[in-house]
């Protein structure tokens, strides 16, 4: 792993961050800083994917949802890819994304789109470091917490009941 | 029929218009074909039974239960509990129940804000001791209760489980009675289904279909729609694309675009996502920030627009809690002012 930065070496928070990398350049790039001993943070949990396109909005949201703090899409570049133009949509889709998000009230920056080909293993290397870093300064996100109520009433249904029991009007 | 053959029905209501309740009696003279095969036994709406008389049945006495609305209070989350236990069969009638509906868009907020808005901001509210409601009062003669009102809106399937999930606001007559006939016969599908179609609504809409390729998106009163062409080729946010059939189409049979009520088609797990997936596919540029700009301008909400019925049954469920503390910025709906932060 490369030095930590000040903030790191301040902060013990290890962001959980998936990386859906597309299998014929970012994850071969990704692949490539491995065999090239390029080191780079382990708290991005890499998914191959056939293509970056494929990455369905609804895997980025499962993502947050299951206590992701990031999600970063790796594909080729822009007229590179595998499928003709599949890339394309993921920046549509992402753009989309980031948009919703935002909206949601999580920080836009949280989804990353990288472009990396087979030969860029430095180049991924490093984008993840910086988005690991990002994320750390972002802080955690921690989602399911806005899924629990502040106050409730009681967990006794049975006390419940006896206040709806007293309800009843006499005849 | 003999009354000891009958089965028992209950019908109940939670955060919802009601809309549901009429859609029952939508299915018309069939209502009696109901009442020869069920005794109605518990119905706010429709008869005089009481929580009481619920209270004291037996676990499992009620054959099936059609629950509509989502859980916004403690006390709807106290009714789907004694309904769950009470009843062999629970079906989240209607999209309220089965992913939040219109009262569920409400999760872009939070307790706070909509008191604050009820309670005090609007124009024709005049409420100079700034009363809100309180689980608990107490006044001379003792301490009055009232539900607790909770940040989130859920569905019934994230309070109780739930059987099946009848879709639509409301269902539409035909699928009610489908359902109803369904569970009469005893020829259902596993539980955990939805009961309704696996298709989407384009798939029932006549309209005349081509490529999707959408330069810009028109909001509906700023374009005279083709009565021939697919609204979504049209540039109208359509979204039948990724909406469950069983309506019939009936709205762009008129010129509306879908919404969504239906909610998402079989095995689909976020309906907005879905959408997101559908569009990203047709709009019809490739440069960045030219795809920004169509988005932003064409879907000024987002949440409203891809999350219409759904939000609070979707993977996100809500937006982010103004109050969590962890550094990220004020969500959505975010016109909140300052003195609330």
């Amino acid at each position: 792993m490369s030095d930590p930065t000040p903030q790191q070496m301040h902060s013990t928070f290890n962001p959980r961050v998936v990386a859906f990398m597309c299998n014929w350049c970012s994850y071969t790039a990704s692949d490539l800083a491995g065999t090239a001993r390029i080191k780079y943070s382990p708290y991005a949990r890499i998914v191959r994917v056939m293509c970056s396109g494929r990455v369905d909005p609804t895997l980025v949201l499962k993502a947050f949802a299951l206590g992701a703090d990031g999600v970063m899409i790796a594909g080729c570049h822009p007229g590179d890819c595998h499928y003709v133009e599949q890339n394309y949509k993921t920046i549509r889709s992402v753009t989309m994304l980031r948009f919703f998000l935002e909206k949601m009230g999580i920080d836009k920056d949280r989804l990353r789109l990288v472009w990396a080909s087979a030969a860029e293993g430095q180049y991924l290397a490093e984008s993840i470091d910086q988005f690991v870093a990002d994320v750390r300064q972002m802080g955690p996100l921690n989602w399911s917490a806005n899924w629990e109520e502040a106050e409730r009433p009681t967990d006794d249904w049975e006390e419940l009941a006896r206040d709806t029991a007293c309800v009843e009007v006499p005849v | 029929m003999n009354d000891e053959k009958k089965g028992k029905l209950a019908l109940y209501w939670a955060a919802s218009c009601g809309g549901c309740e009429i859609a029952v009696l939508a299915i018309n003279e069939k209502i009696l074909e109901v009442s020869a095969a069920f005794d109605i036994v518990f119905w706010p709406v429709a008869i005089d039974a009481k929580v009481h008389d619920v209270q004291q049945m037996k676990d499992g006495e009620i054959d099936v239960c059609l629950f509509n609305g989502s859980i916004r209070t403690s006390e709807q989350e106290y009714m789907a509990n004694l309904l769950r236990k009470k009843s062999k069969v629970l079906v989240a009638f209607g999209s309220c129940a089965m992913e939040g509906c219109i009262p569920g868009l409400a999760n872009v907020n939070d307790r706070r804000s909509i008191f604050r808005t009820v309670y005090h901001d609007t124009p024709s509210t005049e409420n100079p001791d700034h009363v809100e409601p309180r689980p608990v009062t107490r006044v001379p003669e003792g301490e009055l209760h009232l539900p607790v009102f909770y940040d989130t809106v859920r569905t019934l399937c994230q309070t109780v489980p739930v059987d099946y999930y009848l879709p639509g606001c409301p269902p539409e007559a035909e699928r009610i009675w489908d359902a109803i006939t369904a569970i009469v016969s005893g020829r259902l599908p596993p539980p955990g289904s939805v009961l309704g179609a696996d298709t989407t609504v384009c798939q029932e809409c006549k309209r005349v279909r081509q490529e999707k390729k959408i330069k810009r998106f028109y909001r509906t009163w700023e374009i005279v729609p083709d009565e021939e062409t697919c609204l979504l080729e049209q540039g109208i946010l359509c979204c039948g694309i990724a909406t469950r059939a069983g309506c019939g189409a009936k709205c762009p049979q008129v010129n509306s675009p879908c919404i969504g009520c239906y909610g998402p088609n079989e095995g689909v797990h976020d309906y907005g996502a879905k959408l997101m997936a559908a569009l990203a596919s047709m709009i019809d540029s490739d440069d960045p920030e030219e795809i920004d700009r169509i988005i932003r301008e064409g879907i000024p909400d987002p949440v409203g627009s891809f999350y219409r019925f759904s939000l609070a049954g979707s993977l996100l469920r809500r937006g982010r809690l103004p109050h969590r503390e962890d550094g990220e910025s004020r969500p959505v709906g975010a016109e909140v002012s300052p003195a609330q932060a």
